[in-house]
């Protein structure tokens, strides 16, 4: 039988490296001998945006973009933002999340406000899901910008893929000299 | 060669390299830009450059074509409009060297100001057009084209769609060709001159050729069929295929690599067996339609949307009238989060004050399209890329002289140079007394920050000679001309004030980097911070919409402003809009 095709959907505000990330799990995926389609939009001027990428796998992958509600896993690098895209993922899925929160403009205006309690919210539809402090396990690995890999190790938690193959991945993307830290910030993310 | 992962446009690239491509142009257009930024980048023997706009793209092609050599042209779908010109002959005169042009469309508007099916465009133009459905297929497909554009003596044309060029899947390079011939000069004017004599021999040279190919392509591999079960069947083209395959993975599929002109003969041994027919193809219902005229009863259409793109939900809720699954909804009504003008953006005091002189705007295509966002609020129009200038003109020679003053066009630098030159020099030799403003940023912000004429480098990098936008506009007639710092903002205001009441044409360039400029343009600064005790909660510091400007209502007694000292990159416009001196400079430590 046919392996299922897994789904993972990558959420967050544009400038915080949500694409980088998802290049990074799709060469994982590649090494890991999986057919594998990523897709997602970019070119208008999305900082700030909301900015959604689509990362599928499996033995055979047609579609670039997951099917409406069968997202496995959201994983998301902002709180609203996971919380925004929840329609997509299936009755059965988890979330990943970090617990930052990022003002959109008509909040920072005054005239919306920021939803209360998302984390528990989440939990209370989607009981699996994680949301981890990134950014404290990032500052524990020596840099902040390495907030990204903290969450590739709480995502590679959840996906049946050989520690090798993350390795592998990592030394291809990250530059040398930042990939003692980015190493120790992705272990720190999977035991969180 | 080893596998790898690409997306459409890095797998176009590699496509054109392994067809030996010696000259590509393109102006860039989302989604179709990475193309060529990753030919300048890995493919450093190819000659590639950005040209001014689509059409001198174009033509820069044809010439090298021309001279013998195989050149590739790339651009978004309303690129398409812009170049048709030259295009519509090209079909005539065929090529020497193979000459493809890669058009990406944009179903769903991810970032476009209209939704338009270039396919139409082919047909229009009697240009063969292939589609492919992946990233290996991108590749596959560029090189094929290059093969038939010799073969046949024809430009062209490959489809892209938003969800081939930004998609990513596996891809399996092969060694590029050998043995191609060198350029060299060689006249054959009765192909290459197009005046009525020889153009309406070529004309029936076209009509054969298109004949010829539509019966060539039913039995090529770039057109399949794949058996399922059952009898429904599927026709369908470029990433629509991987959404049947997704939502009826029994039915039969022809797959149809080449979309005009139409293997018909495929088609029919196709559909007599099959009972029950479907064309699933994003956007219009083209291959549909010319199905349809066979003779041949399809469904496609009248199940699945016109406007947007395909989704495998959007397919199944048409076909199989299955409901789009939906986990869990978010009960609260959510906070939407559209792009904005970066923090320090040059542009958003212009807009700020246009807004406060109650400007009528006429926008262009660009970032700052982002000014007709509120709280900034201040455009008016938006047409198309260089339409700012124009329909400034138009508007001022039918409003009362009182209301033309409030007339201001807002172009970026490099729309002025793609083709609001040509609105600019309209509007001196009609004396238009509207007032220009060329937004220069110093790079093309909105696709991810590229270069051109105006910016003193090339594609590649190399220092090139830099336009001098004053001396231009000076020298198509414009006698007022003037240049500011955007970060002025009272200066800023005061000289908008006095163009706008000028009975005349005249140009203010707005002159600041981009902020996230490529070369080390940006002065950084430290960021501000607001003081507690003397913001006084008056609010004008938001109505600047600057991302690093934050709303606290529980702070104080009626709520303060506050800065993200993460994201504030000092520029202070805001420190000029608070009447009560209440932002302050954070000390550099």
């Amino acid at each position: 039988m046919k392996t299922k095709v897994q789904n993972i959907l990558l959420v967050g505000v544009g400038g915080q490296g949500i694409l980088l990330a998802s290049e990074v799990l799709s060469e994982v995926l590649m090494l890991s001998g999986h057919d594998v389609k990523k897709a997602e939009v970019h070119g208008m001027a999305q900082r700030g945006g909301s900015v959604v990428s689509h990362v599928r796998y499996g033995e055979k992958v047609y579609s670039p973009i997951i099917p409406e509600g069968e997202a496995d896993i959201l994983f998301g690098f902002e709180l609203l933002e996971s919380y925004r895209y929840l329609p997509l993922l299936k009755k059965e899925g988890q979330v990943v999340a970090s617990d930052l929160q990022i003002v959109p403009p008509g909040v920072a205006l005054g005239k919306e406000s920021y939803p209360e309690d998302i984390p528990a919210k989440i939990k209370a539809a989607f009981p699996r899901s994680r949301i981890v402090n990134a950014m404290a396990l990032a500052q524990q690995a020596g840099n902040m910008r390495t907030v990204n890999t903290v969450l590739l190790g709480a995502l590679s938690n959840l996906m049946d893929i050989p520690e090798g193959a993350w390795n592998q991945a990592m030394h291809n993307r990250v530059p040398a000299k930042f990939l003692e830290e980015n190493l120790k910030a992705f272990a720190l993310g999977r035991q969180a | 060669m080893d596998k790898t992962i690409l997306s459409g446009n890095e797998a176009f690239a590699r496509g054109a390299f392994e067809a030996g491509v010696k000259v590509a142009s393109a102006y860039p257009g989302t989604p179709s830009t990475e193309i060529l930024e990753n030919i300048a980048h890995h493919y450093p023997s190819i000659d590639s450059s950005w040209a001014p706009n689509e059409k001198v793209s174009l033509e820069v092609a044809i010439g090298a074509s021309f001279g013998g050599a195989r050149a590739l042209c790339t651009m978004k779908h309303v690129g398409v409009n812009v170049a048709a010109d030259p295009l519509f002959t090209l079909s005539y005169t065929g090529v020497r060297g193979g000459l493809v042009l890669i058009v990406a469309d944009d179903p769903e508007l991810h970032s476009s100001q209209n939704e338009q099916d270039s396919r139409h465009y082919a047909r229009f133009a009697k240009v063969p057009m292939f589609e492919p459905s992946d990233s290996e297929e991108a590749r596959a497909f560029t090189r094929l084209a290059f093969e038939a554009s010799e073969q046949f003596d024809t430009p062209v044309m490959v489809r892209s769609t938003t969800r081939i060029s930004h998609s990513k899947s596996i891809v399996y390079p092969q060694a590029p060709v050998e043995g191609l011939p060198a350029p060299s000069l060689a006249r054959d004017p009765a192909k290459l001159v197009m005046l009525p004599g020889n153009a309406r021999k070529r004309h029936y040279f076209v009509e054969e050729r298109l004949a010829k190919m539509a019966e060539w392509s039913c039995a090529q591999a770039f057109n399949r069929i794949e058996k399922g079960k059952g009898d429904v069947g599927v026709i369908t083209a470029g990433v629509a295929y991987q959404y049947a395959k997704e939502v009826l993975p029994e039915a039969h599929v022809l797959k149809i690599g080449l979309v005009h002109p139409l293997p018909k003969q495929l088609i029919r041994d196709f559909a007599a067996r099959c009972k029950t027919l479907y064309v699933i193809e994003e956007l219009d219902p083209f291959i549909e339609e010319q199905v349809r005229a066979m003779g041949i009863a399809v469904h496609g259409k009248d199940q699945l949307p016109i406007c947007g793109e395909l989704t495998p939900g959007r397919v199944a809720a048409g076909l199989l009238k299955k409901e789009i699954p939906q986990g869990h909804t978010p009960s609260e009504t959510l906070p939407q989060r559209p792009p904005n003008m970066c923090p320090g953006c040059p542009h958003r005091g212009v807009f700020y004050q246009l807004n406060r002189l109650k400007a009528y705007v006429t926008g262009d295509i660009g970032c700052y399209t982002l000014g007709f966002m509120p709280p900034l609020s201040a455009m008016d129009t938006c047409v198309c890329m260089g339409a700012s200038i124009g329909n400034a003109t138009g508007i001022s020679k039918v409003l009362p002289p009182e209301d033309q003053k409030k007339v201001v066009a807002v172009i970026g630098d490099s729309t002025f140079l793609h083709t609001g030159i040509n609105g600019l020099i309209d509007m001196v030799y009609n004396g238009s007394t509207a007032t220009v403003i060329i937004l220069d940023n110093s790079t093309t912000g909105m696709t991810g920050r590229q270069d051109h004429p105006g910016t003193g480098y090339s594609l590649k990098g190399d220092p090139s000679y830099q336009v001098d936008l004053e001396a231009l506009c000076r020298s198509v007639g414009v006698k007022h001309v003037y240049t500011i710092d955007p970060y002025g903002l009272e200066e800023t205001r005061e000289l908008i004030k006095r163009e706008m009441e000028r009975p005349e044409t005249s140009v203010i360039i707005t002159r600041r980097a981009c902020m996230l400029h490529k070369r080390d343009l940006i002065q950084r600064k430290p960021p501000l911070f607001v003081d507690a005790d003397k913001c006084t909660a008056c609010k004008a510091c938001l109505k600047l919409g600057c991302p690093a400007i934050k709303w606290n209502p529980s702070a104080g007694t009626k709520g303060q402003a506050e800065i993200d000292k993460l994201i504030c990159v000092g520029c202070e416009v805001c420190m000029q809009v608070c009447k009560f001196g209440a932002f302050g400079v954070c000390d550099e430590n």
